[in-house]
């Protein structure tokens, strides 16, 4: 028996702090990407805790979709990145303040 | 909650618990405080096979696998391949302020998320019925209760899923085509009659 579900999803919560204050004060574009993905991890993991404590198969298919929804959403994201940065524009978010159709 | 911990686990799980938890935390920390992206996408290699081990010790064997296949084994070499090719592994001054204050806000905002989450889960965290989608514990190998789900109870959105793939594999293709002029149908022809032996 692991330890109580409370430790897990405190870490869990403190994992998204980290990750949502590094969202709003880093502006590398890349590194706020790498944030979302902490973002996420935190969720799945309380996913896999409420899995084992109410056990339920739910909460590790969920999971798994997360997992695909995250790696289509990468893909997605750093080919725009990678377009941004063939215009030739700064590196930082800030420096697409005037994004026009 | 000290008393919890000693009363529910045993030494070796609460001991891996902790390691875990330090390594995750250490990383997702060194994501956000390194300054340079590429030490940023290895420190985030480290959470994430923390919170693989998080994922064993919880008994989600799967789910830890492919954490260690999806996360590290492809998104973040993705992170690294897209730092390499756009040569960005430049430091940036990580606390230059963007507007004033902004830092200080942002902390704020962190800690009051972090502080809410806690007050309210603290009372009770898990609430709601157990084993709705189906029961977890005794019932085979991880794989194949979730394999089962997967493929009766969560059919559609496992179908769904693959549409979803596709539709981002056309998009980053499109996405990161160069824009070109388009050939005239003359050097068009003048192509194709190179190539030809």
């Amino acid at each position: 028996m692991t330890v109580n579900v409370s430790w897990y999803l405190t870490l869990a919560a403190v994992l998204f702090t980290i990750g949502a204050v590094g969202m709003l004060v880093r502006r590398n574009i890349l590194v706020m990407f790498m944030c979302i993905e902490l973002m996420l991890n935190a969720a799945n993991l309380t996913f896999v805790s409420f899995s084992r404590e109410l056990n339920d198969v739910g909460g590790q298919v969920a999971v798994f979709f997360v997992l695909i929804v995250a790696a289509a959403e990468v893909v997605v994201g750093l080919a725009i990145i990678v377009s941004i940065y063939r215009r030739h524009v700064g590196a930082t978010a800030d420096d697409q303040h005037l994004l026009k159709g | 909650m000290m008393s919890g911990l000693v009363a529910s686990a045993t030494l070796p799980d609460s001991i891996t618990f902790a390691i875990a938890a330090v390594i995750v935390v250490l990383g997702a920390l060194g994501v956000v405080l390194y300054r340079n992206p590429v030490h940023s996408a290895l420190m985030l290699v480290m959470t994430l096979f923390g919170i693989a081990v998080l994922f064993v010790e919880q008994d989600a064997q799967f789910l830890a696998a492919v954490q260690v296949i999806v996360y590290t084994g492809a998104v973040v070499v993705l992170f690294l391949f897209v730092i390499m090719l756009l040569g960005v592994d430049r430091k940036e001054a990580v606390f230059a302020d963007t507007f004033k204050g902004q830092r200080l806000f942002a902390g704020v905002v962190g800690l009051c998320v972090l502080v809410e989450i806690i007050v309210l889960g603290s009372r009770n965290w898990t609430t709601g019925a157990p084993s709705v989608a189906g029961a977890m514990k005794n019932q085979g190998a991880n794989v194949n209760v979730i394999g089962k789900s997967l493929f009766t109870t969560y059919l559609l959105p496992f179908e769904v899923t693959s549409a979803l793939l596709v539709v981002a594999v056309i998009a980053a293709v499109v996405l990161s085509r160069r824009h070109e002029e388009r050939p005239t149908e003359f050097e068009d022809e003048q192509r194709t009659t190179e190539l030809m032996p």
